[in-house]
């Protein structure tokens, strides 16, 4: 988690305006002191914990807490056969595409229509940045609700369709509930972002367009979808984490009690692992796995993306 | 090249502002009409309604022999160059000045062929495959005005491209654009509010105040004989000196101060009097008396700032001529003095 937050800072500066102020401290000791609540509170939430799963994960705990053997890489060599364990790996890998496609793609076809109402505007946007308050358990919930076998809305939409919709019982059925809970929650973020990334393009700019190409689709792909891609790539890298990472709620009240053969993203097949099945060295080296996952993922937004996208 | 028409051209915005009044004017073949007023008169708009990125509330545009209110901008074989350029920063020289014309759809060697071309003419060869943010203001003005260029389009129309710009390239780029303008004789419609610009630069100028056409006239037309106070007192600088007086029996300015010279025909009572800081000159047979009360130098000339019977007056002397704060008598130069009505402002 703290590891998202400080990827969320680095984007943020560096695509917005980049002067950077160096002020100069006087006492070298201020800044230091002004630093210690976050880095303490990153220390003792993520350093002190990654450092106790890296430990871990070369461990076999006894199930029953009274000690543990230290087995070197066999968690991990497990990891590598685990039928379960690739499943998940090959969903996560879905899923993650999926959620992040849809929720970008919609999100930006959202903002660019809204970026064209003139009347009504400030209202029509804040009902769509609505959902963003909706914590994710809570967007889980309605989804179970909205996808019930017997009083669900959207069962009985998908029913109409010929689609007999079994949540928790067929395995892709329980993943596009997954996936479309998922996506909902997260265009509201991704579509305030695309917003104002649109409204960041100066009006002169698309007039010159408006005179250079009269296709409206031309103009969007050559001029305005091109000025979006660095809002775009930001927007990529902090979906993948939020599909990821920040679907635990919604996948946990999704499967909640059933977690048998139902889709499982890694992260929570950490938790099933970890707290349910009580294999903690196997999960700490899931988590391992997870966070090298993450530490490449940052390595290659810092390296690539923010390069290759600078224009102003 | 095509000449343009606007007959009784309206624009009232939504929220029932009406940022023009019904105009008409036409642009002959090959001349450049530069729209000058001040901020909110309604230029831009104007220039936006014949590029096409404004309705047209009434009237009737025509560019060439197509009536185009209903025409896309991008169909209407126009050129803008922009305020702040309107580069696509993500394009690069090249890019920018093709992109126009890969959406008409013209084979590539033929771009390559007229960008090439373009870029000679403006020394831009050597940026052609950088972006934008990598070349200074100038360049990138050049970069527009190539834009606009390989579209050999129509008609060029320019959007105040100079005021962001220092002032000694404003000069420089003044002059580049008028001989290009010379060169493949487009006819132009250039916005500005800078009165220089618009001297300098126009065949002719239409001044425009809240909304309405002032004057239409040729540069000297409008500096010699201004059809208001508003055009009187936008165009020139200093600008011209403008007392309330009356005509009776002979033209006095307030306070009894009899002015030489012919009066208005048919019109007596209070007036206002127009006179230009340069067509008086410090003399001792002169009628005005003048409280001459600072002195700006401006190297070629000396501005002094006073007073004639109690109203704020400016003359311009030539360098050579010494002046001193105090009182001095000015003579008035043949035609010198132009009258206008005291309430509307127009001349009389």
């Amino acid at each position: 988690m703290a590891g998202r937050k400080a990827l969320g800072h680095r984007t943020h500066d560096g695509e917005g305006t980049d002067h950077v102020k160096r002020s100069a401290f006087k006492n070298p000791w201020l800044p230091i002191l002004l630093l210690v609540p976050q880095l303490s509170i990153i220390a003792v939430f993520f350093y002190w914990p990654a450092g106790y799963a890296v430990q871990t994960s070369f461990f076999l705990q006894d199930p029953f807490g009274f000690g543990s053997t230290y087995v070197g890489l066999e968690n991990y060599t497990d990891l590598a056969t685990s039928t379960n364990y690739l499943d998940a790996l090959k969903f996560t890998a879905v899923f993650t595409t999926v959620v992040t496609f849809f929720s970008l793609g919609i999100a930006l076809l959202l903002a660019v229509k809204a970026d064209k109402v003139i009347r009504g505007a400030r209202s029509y946007r804040t009902l769509l940045m609505w959902v963003y308050a909706v914590a994710p358990p809570v967007a889980g919930l309605m989804g179970v609700m909205l996808f019930d076998q017997s009083r669900g809305n959207l069962t009985q939409l998908l029913q109409s369709f010929g689609w007999d919709f079994t949540l928790g019982v067929s395995y892709w059925d329980t993943a596009f509930a997954m996936m479309t809970v998922s996506v909902w929650k997260q265009i509201p973020v991704n579509f305030i972002f695309f917003l104002s990334g649109l409204q960041a393009i100066p009006n002169s700019v698309r007039e010159a367009a408006l005179i250079d190409n009269k296709s409206s689709m031309g103009r969007f792909w050559d001029v305005t979808f091109p000025l979006l891609a660095p809002t775009g790539f930001f927007l990529l890298i902090i979906n993948i984490t939020y599909a990821l990472f920040d679907t635990f709620g919604i996948i946990d009240t999704i499967v909640k009690g059933e977690p048998g053969n139902n889709p499982m993203t890694l992260v929570y097949r950490v938790f099933v692992d970890g707290f349910r099945g009580g294999d903690l060295g196997g999960s700490s080296a899931q988590s391992v796995v997870l966070m090298i996952l993450v530490l490449i993922l940052t390595v290659v937004q810092f390296r690539l993306l923010e390069r290759r996208i600078h224009y102003t | 090249m095509a000449k343009v028409n606007l007959q009784d051209v309206r624009k009232v915005y939504p929220n029932g502002h009406e940022a023009l009044v019904p105009c008409s004017f036409d642009i002959p073949d090959g001349e450049l009409v530069v729209l000058v007023g001040p901020s909110g008169c309604g230029k831009s708009t104007l220039l936006r309604m014949i590029a096409g990125l404004e309705e047209i509330t009434e009237g009737q545009l025509t560019i060439g022999d197509r009536v185009v209110n209903h025409v896309d901008p991008a169909d209407r074989n126009i050129a803008m160059v922009f305020q702040n350029y309107a580069l696509y920063p993500h394009m690069t020289v090249a890019q920018n000045m093709g992109y126009g014309l890969k959406n008409r759809g013209l084979p590539k060697p033929e771009i390559d062929q007229k960008v090439r071309d373009a870029a000679d003419m403006l020394d831009l060869t050597e940026y052609l495959n950088r972006r934008p943010n990598q070349l200074s203001g100038g360049q990138r003005q050049r970069v527009a005005m190539g834009r606009a260029i390989v579209r050999s389009p129509d008609l060029f129309l320019f959007d105040e491209p100079l005021s962001n710009l220092d002032a000694k390239l404003r000069n420089q780029m003044r002059i580049e654009i008028r001989a290009l303008q010379r060169r493949f004789n487009t006819t132009s419609v250039y916005v500005t509010h800078d009165q220089v610009e618009a001297m300098t630069m126009a065949d002719r100028i239409i001044v425009l105040n809240k909304g309405q056409i002032e004057q239409i006239g040729t540069p000297s037309q409008i500096y010699g004989s201004p059809a208001s106070t508003f055009v009187a007192s936008f165009m020139g600088a200093p600008p011209m000196n403008l007392l309330s007086g009356s005509v009776g029996d002979g033209v006095q300015i307030d306070g009894g101060i009899a002015v030489s010279g012919p009066s208005p025909q048919g019109h007596t009572g209070p007036v206002t009097i127009g006179i230009r800081p340069e067509d008086v000159e410090p003399s001792e047979a002169g009628v005005l008396p003048f409280e001459v009360s600072i002195i700006e130098e401006l190297g070629a000339q000396r501005l002094l700032h006073g007073e004639i019977g109690g109203q704020s007056f400016s003359v311009a002397v030539p360098k050579d001529q010494n002046a001193e704060t105090g009182t001095m008598k000015l003579a008035l130069k043949p035609g010198a003095v132009h009258f206008f009505h005291n309430e509307n402002g127009r001349r009389i």
